[in-house]
């Protein structure tokens, strides 16, 4: 197939970034989105020109490194999916595709499409994690999980951070992505001791990071590649009502 | 080259607890005194550096990815090992360490298989407490399935996301250090070289992937979890980044790199489709359990519908060839059957290289058995990645698996300590060679990453550091300066060329022909053909590489160009072990040893040990020392899986 591609050129952090019109011909259907990259960045470098960064490493859906929005889409047109299990074949012959980097204030474009998202470091740090040192832990199966919660605490931990939420939000708001790993956590029992302090440093850290509000458009679940649900938000306000009152009524958290 | 194992005496059960007696402490108020530099945060990496910043030490930890959470570990999707029995089906610690290391072929070091068995429960029981969400049952205990090469069910999941779950575990862990200051975190910081100071590891040199800044780090100990080299074949189910840098320049600063040859090739993956694809996609081995491998009897078939194949017309090889195992087989024999049957000319799928380089696996009996729904839940990621890969519906017609290069065995060599012969040099996970032997039996990657990183490196480096007592040299000393200038140095001759190649070229030239000549199997004429190409391609890419744009920006194919150089290089060694070990053994099949069944042949009389090879300069020969391998426990049989 023959493309036609609009692609986001920036040389730094800096500097001013700019649409570039290229065009490629004979790519296979079979081919990822970031194999045509590939192909294109090829020809660019034989031709002497700089080829196109952008961030990838798994190629199979699940490190959350790629991070291109396409026509528009962050991860591109087709759902439940990242940019590197996306095929050619969900594009036609001679169609003109917009390639840019994931937009959100907290993410700094870095060069062409590579941004900066260490504000979702700072936010898993704040919280993200059940404070048990290694070697502190009873026997597996001490504490039954019930199926159900066990399965609904894996939806939440499917998120691979990637970002896509953030960029796909009018508001530029993470609470999709807090919401999930807040979520996992505070749904288990192994995380329940430390619910309330977990949830208020990870919404405090996140509002401190610049991320918008969130106003229930769900623009966020639309594209997020592993279909975590708004549900988790909803979760999330309810654990942070709860914790903030708590706080008000001087209980310690 | 000292290669003293460090194995303890004393009866096989009972060494670990001895040992960890025997090692020397740090005291509480002194750790804070100690720089630990930890490359790399994958399984092996994340987990050290989490415990050790939990015991008080100072530590530094460094990835090429943007987020320690997108290490490669993060793509296991089966499941991990653990001897604890939960299903009453007669396994052990004893059980789980003897399937390890007749998985292996009989070439891993039998002291520690059997720590890594002892300490698999312990691994199971920390995930749980940071909140990893295992599959349980609806009575709330954890859920076991039998994987690869087992008869017993002693595997935890988390759907197919088992290493996702496994390493958001260990990260979670880790930030929590972050958090507090004990752990400093670079993210997007490559390791360039390895410091030796006064002859131990003090320190690395790093450039920032962001701004090409070449730094000096200095410690007093370094562990490197750089996971394996895979990638060496171009094609392989690692992700991108991987590459043996790391490794490569220990080797090169005089650690002992041991069996390089020790390659595995995983049965399940999604076929190749054609010269332009960057990589290969492992569909779990868990999919076994339920889909039946088979192909046509008749070549003819090959390029019918697969459902308009009769029953009788199907060769379902691996139950016929091994009926107690089945589709269960390990995986270098289940690889292995389904080449032999595409060379035969029954593969299915398209036409690439002028073959058809694909095998069905069929799920309709499952189906048909279980519910369709049953499936769903087990697997349905898989079957959703399948269909995005393939455009093919696995559910209405079987699915098509090839055997792809997954995971190697191989690595610095390592005392019982996970010590390499370098002091201070510790190497985890994947990077070393220790646990696995000749082939790695399913859902034992993840184990032996957290074994590694959580129950075993946190006492082994403690007793090291008690040992050399406080003092990282400064970072302007002669051997970090010296370190720092090769560095930057070969940055320049990279980008120096001006040649007409760019670095994937090369790689894929380089991965031509490991696969071709030292890939699922070998011979004498292949490898030597291997060697007399690779120093002809190694001459053209620093003689025609192209490396666009400068070092100090974002460059990718400026890090691209340094792996490939140490893939070119590597390579070489690969093969020079591939040729000098004269059997097969595990994922090492050479074709002038194999019973007539094809069955690989050990010769345990010349070759029951370490092949560990001695760097002596770029322009001599490597040095292979050797470790004999000591069993004083079990005895070496002749694998049969029949």
């Amino acid at each position: 197939m023959k493309l036609y591609l609009r692609i986001w050129r920036q040389k730094n952090a800096q500097s001013e970034g700019r649409m570039v019109d290229y065009e490629l011909d004979d790519v296979s259907e079979d081919n990822s989105f970031l194999e045509m990259l590939d192909i294109l960045n090829e020809q660019l470098i034989s031709r002497g020109e700089e080829p196109v960064a952008f961030d990838h490493d798994c190629r199979e859906g699940i490190c959350g490194m790629c991070s291109l929005t396409i026509n528009g889409t962050p991860h591109g047109p087709q759902r439940l999916n990242t940019v590197c299990q996306l095929h050619m074949r969900k594009f036609r012959d001679g169609q003109t595709i917009t390639i840019e980097p994931f937009r959100a204030r907290p993410f700094p474009v870095m060069k062409d499409l590579v941004v900066d998202r260490t504000p979702f470091e700072t936010i898993q740090q704040a919280g993200g994690f059940v404070t048990v040192n290694t070697g502190q832990a009873l026997d597996g199966n001490t504490v039954p999980i019930p199926k159900t919660v066990a399965d609904k605490a894996m939806d939440a931990a499917a998120c691979i951070g990637c970002g896509a939420c953030v960029a796909a939000c009018k508001n530029g708001s993470a609470m999709l992505f807090t919401a999930a790993k807040a979520s996992q956590l505070n749904m288990v029992p192994q995380g329940k001791p430390e619910k309330d302090r977990r949830v208020l440093n990870m919404v405090r850290t996140m509002d401190e990071a610049g991320f918008g509000n969130c106003t229930n458009f769900g623009e966020c679940e639309a594209v997020c590649p592993k279909g975590i649900s708004l549900d988790f938000i909803a979760k999330m306000n309810r654990d942070y009502a709860t914790a903030s009152l708590k706080q008000l009524l001087g209980t310690p958290v | 080259m000292n290669l003293d194992s460090k194995v303890p005496t004393g009866p096989l059960p009972q060494k670990w607890e001895r040992h960890k007696f025997d090692l020397k402490l740090v005291n509480p108020a002194n750790k804070r005194k100690y720089t630990v530099l930890v490359v790399g945060s994958g399984l092996a990496g994340a987990s050290a550096a989490a415990s050790l910043g939990e015991l008080g030490y100072n530590v530094l930890c460094f990835c090429y990815q943007d987020s320690p959470r997108r290490a490669h570990s993060i793509a296991a999707q089966g499941g991990i090992n653990a001897a604890k029995n939960y299903q009453n089906d007669g396994d052990s610690i004893y059980r789980l360490f003897y399937d390890t290391i007749k998985g292996g072929d009989f070439r891993a070091r039998e002291a520690n298989v059997h720590r890594l068995a002892e300490v698999s429960g312990a691994i199971i029981d920390q995930c749980v407490a940071q909140g990893v969400p295992f599959a349980r049952e609806y009575g709330g205990m954890l859920d076991n399935r039998s994987f690869g090469g087992a008869q017993v069910s002693r595997t935890f999941y988390a759907r197919g996301q088992t290493g996702q779950q496994l390493l958001l575990g260990a990260y979670s862990a880790l930030n929590r250090q972050i958090g507090l200051g004990q752990v400093k975190m670079y993210n997007r910081h490559e390791m360039l070289d390895v410091v030796v100071h006064d002859g131990h590891a003090k320190g690395i040199i790093t450039r920032n992937l962001l701004t090409g800044a070449v730094e000096s780090w200095s410690g007093d100990a370094v562990i490197l979890a750089t996971g394996g080299y895979g990638n060496v074949f171009y094609l392989s189910t690692n992700a991108q980044g991987c590459n043996v840098t790391a490794a490569y320049r220990a080797y090169k600063r005089g650690a002992g790199f041991a069996n390089p040859c020790f390659t595995q090739i995983h049965p399940t993956c999604i076929p190749v489709h054609g010269e332009q694809q960057s990589k290969l996609t492992l569909m779990s081995e868990s999919l076994r359990n339920d889909g039946r491998i088979w192909v046509p009897k008749n070549k003819e078939d090959c390029t019918k519908d697969p459902n308009t194949i009769s029953e009788s017309d199907r060769d379902y090889f691996l139950e016929r060839k091994y009926p107690s195992f089945g589709n269960l087989a390990p995986r270098d024999i289940s690889s292995r059957s389904a080449k032999e049957v595409c060379d035969e000319g029954r593969g299915v799928g398209p036409v690439v290289g002028g073959a058809r380089l694909g095998v069905y696996l069929d799920f309709a009996d499952a189906i048909g058995r279980l519910g369709k729904d049953r499936i769903v839940e087990r697997y349905g990621n898989l079957f959703d990645m399948y269909e995005s890969i393939t455009g093919e519906d696995a559910y209405s017609r079987p699915m098509r698996i090839y055997p792809a290069v997954h995971y190697t065995m191989g690595g610095l060599w390592v005392d019982y300590n996970l010590m390499s012969n370098v002091p201070g040099l510790f190497v985890l996970g994947e990077a070393n060679f220790s646990d696995h032997g000749a082939n790695r039996l399913g859902a034992s990657a993840l184990m032996q990453g957290l074994a590694d990183g959580y129950f075993v490196a946190p006492y082994t480096i403690s007793d090291y550091l008690a040992r050399v007592g406080p003092g990282k040299p400064a970072t302007d000393s002669p051997a970090f300066r010296e370190a720092e200038s090769t560095v930057n140095d070969r940055l320049k001759r990279l980008l120096a060329i001006g040649g007409k190649r760019s670095p994937r070229y090369f790689h894929m030239e380089i991965g031509k022909i490991m696969w071709e000549y030292c890939g699922m199997a070998r011979n004498e004429a292949g490898i030597t053909t291997a060697l007399e190409k690779i120093p002809r391609l190694r001459e053209a890419f620093w003689n025609d590489l192209r490396v666009p744009g400068e070092n100090g920006e974002l460059n990718a194919e400026l890090e691209r160009a340094g792996r490939v150089a140490d893939f070119l290089e590597f390579a070489e060694l690969m093969c020079r072990d591939a040729l000098d070990r004269d059997e097969s053994c595990g994922g090492h099949f050479r074709e002038e040893h194999q019973y007539e069944d094809g069955e690989a042949k050990r010769r345990d009389e010349e070759f029951s040990h370490v092949s560990v090879w001695e760097h002596r300069g770029d322009d001599a020969e490597p040095l292979r020392h050797k470790e004999e391998l000591v069993y004083e426990e079990v005895e070496m049989t002749t694998r049969s899986y029949k």
